[in-house]
């Protein structure tokens, strides 16, 4: 249908920066998230979490516990006594609970209910656990070899070629050409090998959950998730219930930047309260959290390019080694497909690699697996233009993907705005303001997908005019306000018309996960569908009471007018109007809309980063900082201007100081704030975002994901401006001072 | 577990004798979040604060006596503390955040016996001396000798530190305090350094201290480090000599914070430049 696609016009609502409706909640504190429910009789749970990288659970006796006033149940896996058909779920219920072996620090191995935080603290340490230590693996290299300590056996999938240990899962291969004769080509071939640090999401709010299951087996959670849908299938699946007998109800959410995209403490707390017959709440502290929520992978990757003397990429080759923690996961196939992205090449190979090691579980981090893969290409693109005196912008741009380009991971791009971004860069007064002494400019490219699938919207026109929008996901990133305003807009009427509000699992169809940066595309075209749905009922009412034809009518600024001279001539009908008398002319009117939504448009982004690196200490100071993003079309800029800022912070974090430290024994030494150190404010320049709008041709207003790319090109843009201020390239994140500074004493 | 807020010191001392599992809270800053982590569990807090005079700063013999519930920002806000030695009053302004601020103390600090103390180096350096109080009466004792490893303090049983005495100022002497932290603010210190000098009418180093933190299990005082700048107007070669001075007696260790090389470098770094800026100060310049 035509009318599915892009078209333009003239906004009204979509592109203005309204007040945003969490807005008053969230700052007097009203705002209710995970830890801020509770129930009357409700239960304390607390998780009983493996002290050793890698054990043989002998036994466990919780008698002990059992028996303290207070305690109500204790459950370890021998309480799950389902086993899920599919391998991906079974594996969440082996990270949620161990099973015969504690596969990394913080595993769960058995929780309790009480009757108070203290005594369930108490009954913890009444619990027996016998534990036969094995020997763990840390590093992603280091697992792959064989005779390695293997986490899982007969797992390994047959991409596997031989001689590797059982803990590489997988293997994928992507590209185009034969590298081998593009090499031959060359003037200049650098081939560098890279390594990146396991990072946390660092959302503030931990986990939290308050479970409750009756005995006629129903059961409701109330949960701070990104995917209420996903968690309601997924804990049915491993408590062996029907989907439709649980009610889960996302909380407001304090982050989660894909780390809320899967469950830890939810099954757990279910079947808590299903042994005890009462609620039980569930909250992790921050050090479990680090331990034990899903870190993103850490890497080793190798890099070769090859290319002309005058700047063209003759050949492209990646390696991409990610561990995913204790499970499988697929970040380093999505690394291999994103590393190459942003670039038009002849010759095109890469290999993505998928290692488990005794590190918990990865969960997905804002654009999975790129921006490590950006780091490692991007790095060596500078050194390219170092190497051949070209501008670092000039060479991305001799080289950039563009409309037509069959991509490195496969498909052929329609429009896209990776040359727009660049082109910004190249003209912004940042690229070509000078720099001091110890200080470097560098720049990176990154590409993330976007996503969109299964999205459920209900829109429903109230009695007094005022419409109610129920979506299925989590507002992670503003999507409250920017289904109000793309529902405004198509309507006709003003935003403060509508609210918007997430509904719970019994109340829409399927929803997918916020994830993929897919919700202001997806449930926006949903939300879009679902108005049109709307209007065409109101224009048959209209029709129905001028009495003429429902073709007759045409909607126009939020009434229904005939639709020209010939069809009548009557006052236009507002929405107001046909609100009002609705139950007279057929009963109440909703739209709805429904659909496995196709058609997100990929994103590019550039960034630009200056530093300064004092050469005795080792310390960076990030001086200016600027993000050029395509976002299809920003419904509301503060938002978007929002995600491209948070974005390139998080990736200054990933990229100077934030880290997964382990001891020999594989503990983890920095599960804390403290040591675990994102970046404070103070550490931070303003970051200044200019976004762009190359209309995405798959979405009626061109709307593209814009909440993912941002992390993308920080990593190796920082690498770029680091090595440039210090004289030395880096080749390792992060990049902290002790780091560093052994690079400059070395150069 | 009980919570007593005694109104004199003999009415804390009879507290903390009476229980091994008695601790003092003052800012609280450290206690209440080893207590939420689980690390410790009192039998009694002594929250010292309500003791007639413990949150004062008093001018005593030309010097300053700081008592020990005077929080980090209280000494921030003392214009003749700040003049006489902005060094310590910027160690102690390091420790956490602006609300932290308002809480923590410096005895505190110096009583956790963190190696990595902010408020401590400046002290040692400066030649600052604590009074305690106990059974059985009160003695002073040098800052030096109050850290006796991690998270071990010189003090016995039933006694609590109550004020903390910086001696007289002599004209033309300024110190400094530098710490390396990874980040900008709100974390712990990699090495802290700190330098008091006391100058001749010249500008020749008369008197000089030179304490390094978080580079062996407690606060160092750097004699060899002192000797450099003694007799020098902290010319480079002064300065060179400091340094490599401080990174001789730096015996720190690999951990999640930093390497021993990495520690060793910038304990030298951070001795030069501490130098200089005490240097600096002592001549007149405010900066």
């Amino acid at each position: 249908m035509a009318k599915d696609e892009f078209q333009s016009r003239a906004f009204k609502v979509v592109g203005t920066r309204v007040p945003r409706p969490d807005g008053l909640d969230k700052v007097t504190g009203r705002a209710r998230y995970g830890a801020d429910m509770s129930a009357p009789g409700m239960l304390i749970g607390l998780c009983l979490r493996s002290p050793h990288a890698h054990a043989r659970i002998v036994s466990i006796d919780t008698s002990q516990a059992e028996a303290m006033t207070g305690v109500k149940a204790v459950v370890t896996r021998a309480d799950f006594t389902v086993t899920p058909e599919d391998q991906g779920t079974r594996d969440i219920l082996d990270n949620v609970m161990a099973g015969e072996k504690a596969l990394y620090d913080g595993h769960t191995v058995a929780a309790v209910a009480a009757t108070s935080r203290s005594v369930a603290l108490a009954a913890l340490k009444a619990i027996k656990v016998e534990y036969e230590v094995l020997p763990h693996v840390i590093d992603v290299d280091e697992a792959m070899k064989p005779g390695a300590p293997v986490l899982h056996e007969g797992r390994q999938q047959e991409s596997v070629p031989e001689g590797y240990s059982q803990n590489v899962l997988a293997r994928s291969q992507y590209g185009h050409g034969d590298v081998a004769a593009g090499f031959a080509k060359a003037d200049l071939v650098i081939e560098r090998s890279f390594t990146t640090a396991a990072t946390h999401q660092g959302y503030i709010e931990p986990h939290a959950c308050l479970a409750t299951m009756g005995n006629d087996g129903q059961g409701d959670l109330w949960c701070c998730t990104q995917g209420h849908y996903m968690v309601r299938n997924t804990c049915s699946a491993i408590l062996g219930m029907d989907a439709g007998r649980l009610k889960v109800t996302a909380s407001e959410i304090g982050g989660g930047f894909g780390g809320k995209t899967t469950v830890f403490l939810e099954p757990v707390a279910l079947m808590l309260s299903k042994k005890t017959g009462k609620p039980v709440k569930m909250t992790m502290a921050r050090e479990e959290v680090l331990r034990a929520s899903g870190p993103t992978s850490s890497t080793s990757i190798d890099i070769k390019i090859g290319i002309t003397k005058d700047g063209k990429i003759t050949a492209a080759q990646g390696d991409f080694r990610y561990q995913s923690g204790a499970f499988y996961a697929m970040n380093g196939a999505l690394g291999a497909m994103c590393g190459f992205a942003p670039y038009d090449l002849e010759n095109v190979e890469t290999v993505g690699w998928e290692v488990v090691t005794n590190r918990p579980k990865a969960a997905a981090y804002r654009a999975p697996g790129a921006p490590m893969a950006a780091f490692a290409v991007e790095s060596v693109m500078d050194e390219l233009a170092k190497e051949l005196g070209l501008d670092p912008i000039e060479l991305r741009l001799m080289n950039a993907a563009d409309e037509g380009t069959k991509s490195a991971y496969g498909p052929t791009y329609p429009a896209i705005g990776l040359k727009a971004t660049l082109e910004a860069a190249k003209a912004h007064p940042h690229w070509s303001a000078p720099l001091g002494p110890n200080q470097g400019r560098g720049m990176g490219c990154g590409f993330w997908f976007n996503f969109g699938g299964d999205t459920c919207v209900s829109l429903m026109i109230n009695p007094d005019g005022t419409v109610s929008l129920s979506e299925g996901n989590p507002d992670i990133g503003g999507s409250r306000a920017s289904m109000s305003m793309m529902a405004a807009e198509e309507l006709g009427i003003p935003y403060e018309q509508v609210r918007t509000v997430i509904a719970d699992t019994a109340t829409l169809g399927q929803n997918e996960v916020t994830d993929g940066s897919r919700v202001t595309f997806a449930v926006g075209l949903a939300t879009i569908k679902a108005a049109r749905h709307a209007i065409e009922i109101m224009k048959a009412r209209a029709a129905q009471v001028w009495g003429i034809a429902p073709e007759a009518v045409e909607w126009v600024d939020g009434a229904a007018q005939p639709a020209g001279p010939n069809a009548g001539k009557f006052p236009p009908m507002t929405l107001k109007e046909i609100a009002a008398t609705a139950s007279n002319t057929g009963g109440p009117i909703a739209g709805h809309f429904e659909v496995n939504a196709e058609g997100a448009g990929v994103s590019f982004g550039t960034h630009i980063a200056d530093t300064e690196v004092d050469p005795e200490t080792g310390a960076v100071k990030v001086l200016r900082y600027t993000v050029f993003q395509d976002a299809g079309k920003a419904v509301h800029p503060d938002y978007v201007e929002g995600q491209l800022q948070g974005g390139a912070v998080q990736g200054i974090g990933w990229a100077l100081n934030e880290e997964y430290i382990y001891g020999e024994d594989g503990t983890l030494q920095n599960a804390g704030y403290l040591d675990y150190r994102i970046p404070v404010a103070s550490d931070l320049p303003m970051i200044d975002p200019v976004i762009l709008e190359i209309p995405n041709p798959g979405h009626p207003y061109g709307v593209r994901g814009v909440g993912e790319t941002g992390i993308v090109p920080p990593l190796a843009t920082l690498a770029n401006a680091v090595s440039r201020a210090a004289g030395v390239r880096m080749t390792s994140l992060p990049m902290s001072p002790p780091k560093l500074l052994a690079a400059i004493k070395a150069r | 577990m009980r919570f007593e807020t005694p109104q004199t010191i003999e009415a804390a001392v009879a507290l903390l004798a009476a229980e091994q599992g008695a601790r003092v809270l003052a800012g609280g800053t450290d206690l209440l979040v080893r207590l939420r982590a689980g690390q410790i569990a009192p039998s009694t807090i002594v929250d010292i604060k309500r003791i007639t005079g413990i949150a004062e700063i008093t001018a005593e013999d030309g010097g300053w006596r700081i008592g020990a519930g005077v929080s980090c920002a209280a000494m921030g806000e003392h214009a003749g503390l700040r003049a006489d030695y902005p060094g310590v009053v910027e160690g102690a302004e390091l420790i956490g955040s602006t609300q932290v601020q308002g809480r923590c103390t410096m005895v505190g600090n110096l009583c956790n016996a963190g190696p990595a103390g902010d408020s401590v180096p400046a002290m040692v350096a400066a030649g600052a001396t604590v009074r305690i109080a106990g059974p059985a009466g009160t003695r002073d004792m040098a800052v030096l000798d109050i850290p006796q490893g991690p998270g071990k303090n010189a003090l016995a049983a039933g006694e609590f530190v109550t004020s903390v005495f910086l001696p007289a100022r002599a004209p033309r002497s300024a110190d400094a305090y530098l710490r390396f932290i990874p980040r900008t603010e709100m974390d712990i210190a990699v090495v802290g350094c700190a330098v008091n000098v006391i100058l001749e009418e010249d500008g020749t180093v008369a008197c000089a201290g030179v304490s390094l933190g978080a580079v062996a299990p407690k606060v160092l005082l750097v004699a060899e480090a002192a000797e450099a700048l003694i007799g020098t107007k902290c010319d480079d070669a002064a300065l060179a000599a400091c340094a490599a001075a401080a990174t001789a007696a730096a015996t720190p260790i690999d951990d999640k914070r930093g390497t021993v090389a990495f520690r060793k470098d910038v304990a030298g770094v951070l001795a030069r430049r501490a130098a200089r800026l005490a240097y600096t100060r002592a001549l007149g310049d405010p900066s």
